[in-house]
């Protein structure tokens, strides 16, 4: 191995070991692939990515491929966690639920390669058939043939039949 | 105004009409009979001795008639639906007064519903009918605005209690809680009352709480809600309302309570010129005459 050869090794390590510093996509790039289709969550909030999965239905069951990593280094937010679903575009519904979580989470729809859409997730000021009321005694938990109904106010949800608030663990409670 | 649900959603505005509505019938009984085409359901699946009773009365004296649809024996207890029930009653009558063990079964039913429907009570939710006739009853002594009007009992499960203090934050009302530990209004009401901004004090004690009110609104204290009978004794003995006790209140002092009475306010209070419960009672007539005027024409 000739001096040059050494040299390029050397600057290639340098540049590998800046990119892990920074958490530049290079980095993200090392852990998980590219898809071709499908769906790529990016900016979950750091510890939230298996919520998000277990809030779409995703479990060991499941037949897509799955990629999640966890506390990677995000310039803008410190620390984040990413999903990549293969063969699968999120409804609205769905996005509606991960904003509950993850409220800076964005969504990446990729056709052959290509990002064909790209949105950032809100919280919606109603939530129809999402959470669950943790009220016992609310009339939605009877029975009725009728779906729940939360209003999003900052951070709370309060349940439109019993005026209940779910201020933490709103994952808990998803349908 | 199509259904009658829950006092938030009622405007200030639209509750001072009823309730003045209700003060000219107190006044002038309504010429003729100006229900006398329509039809009330009363839908009742909790006992209830008052509200049904008064609802029945206040749609007589307007020339009305009821259907009382049972409850306990109807086919809800076959496995029924209440969506369901609510769907087939309101071909049969003009508008349903429905009390029910569940909280927000009476919203619930307007999804149903293309007759109006009464909230008379769901759950440990609201009972707002109840809380018309109570800002009645105390407007009969003072203007409601700026008020201390004192909470006492059961906070927690008191439906009337809730109902009452949102649509006293409605009058800039200053709310005092006075509750055994462990039956203080619950999270949310607390959490919707401070969106409302409300001003509510919390007390333990209603010998702290009495000499500032305006207005002392007593409610029931369940046996059911304590561990043993010694501790709902003791608790009980501590929150009695006594003429010994009224005599460290204000002079204008009024008391209210739901009814009915047990053990919570002592015999000698009735005779008192604080006592204005019975008459708070009987107010349901042209309070619910007015909000059936209000549903119904």
């Amino acid at each position: 191995m000739n001096k040059i050869d050494v040299d390029q090794m050397e600057n290639q390590k340098k540049t590998a070991f800046k990119n892990i510093q920074s958490g530049s996509k290079y980095q993200a790039g090392l852990v998980i692939r590219p898809i071709e289709n499908g769906t790529v969550i990016d900016h979950i909030t750091a510890g939230e990515a298996l919520n998000v999965l277990r809030i779409l239905g995703i479990t060991g069951s499941t037949v897509e491929r799955i990629s999640v990593a966890t506390n990677v280094i995000s310039k803008e937010m410190g620390q984040k966690d990413l999903v990549k679903i293969e063969n699968r575009e999120l409804a609205q519904q769905e996005v509606d639920r991960i904003a509950l979580i993850a409220p800076q989470a964005s969504i990446n729809i990729v056709r052959n390669c290509v990002v064909i859409e790209k949105s950032v997730v809100s919280n919606p000021e109603e939530l129809v058939g999402v959470v669950k009321c943790p009220n016992p005694c609310c009339i939605t938990n009877a029975n009725e043939p009728v779906s729940t109904k939360f209003y999003v106010r900052q951070s709370v949800l309060i349940c439109s039949y019993c005026d209940w608030h779910i201020e933490k663990n709103i994952h808990s409670y998803i349908l | 105004m199509k259904h009658f649900i829950s006092i938030q959603s009622i405007p200030r505005e639209s509750i001072d009409k009823l309730l003045d509505r209700a003060e000219q019938i107190a006044r002038h009984r309504p010429t003729g009979r100006p229900l006398s085409e329509k039809i009330l359901g009363l839908l009742f699946f909790e006992p209830s001795t008052r509200t049904r009773m008064s609802f029945e009365s206040s749609m007589l004296r307007l020339g009305g008639q009821c259907l009382n649809l049972g409850g306990a024996e109807s086919s809800v207890m076959k496995g029924e639906t209440l969506a369901d029930t609510i769907r087939v009653v309101d071909g049969y009558v003009d508008a349903i007064v429905l009390r029910h063990p569940r909280i927000g079964a009476a919203q619930l039913s307007t999804e149903f519903s293309s007759v109006p429907i009464i909230n008379a009570g769901d759950g440990a939710g609201q009972h707002p009918s109840q809380t018309l006739i109570d800002l009645y009853t105390i407007r009969q002594s003072f203007p409601l605005d700026g008020l201390d009007v004192g909470l006492l009992g059961d906070l927690h499960y008191g439906r009337t209690t809730h109902s009452l203090a949102y649509a006293l934050a409605k009058y800039g009302v200053t709310i005092h809680t006075i509750s055994p530990k462990g039956l203080g209004f619950p999270l949310s009401v607390k959490r919707s009352l401070t969106r409302f901004g409300a001003c509510v004090v919390e007390h333990e004690s209603i010998k702290e709480a009495l000499p500032h009110l305006d207005v002392l609104y007593v409610t029931r204290i369940q046996r059911e809600r304590f561990p043993d009978p010694a501790s709902h004794y003791d608790t009980l003995h501590s929150y009695r309302i006594t003429p010994e006790l009224l005599s460290n209140a204000q002079k204008h002092l009024i008391v209210l309570h739901p009814l009915p009475r047990i053990d919570e306010i002592d015999p000698g209070v009735d005779v008192l010129p604080h006592a204005k419960y019975f008459e708070q009672a009987k107010n349901g007539i042209p309070v619910r005459m007015a909000l059936l005027l209000g549903v119904m024409k």
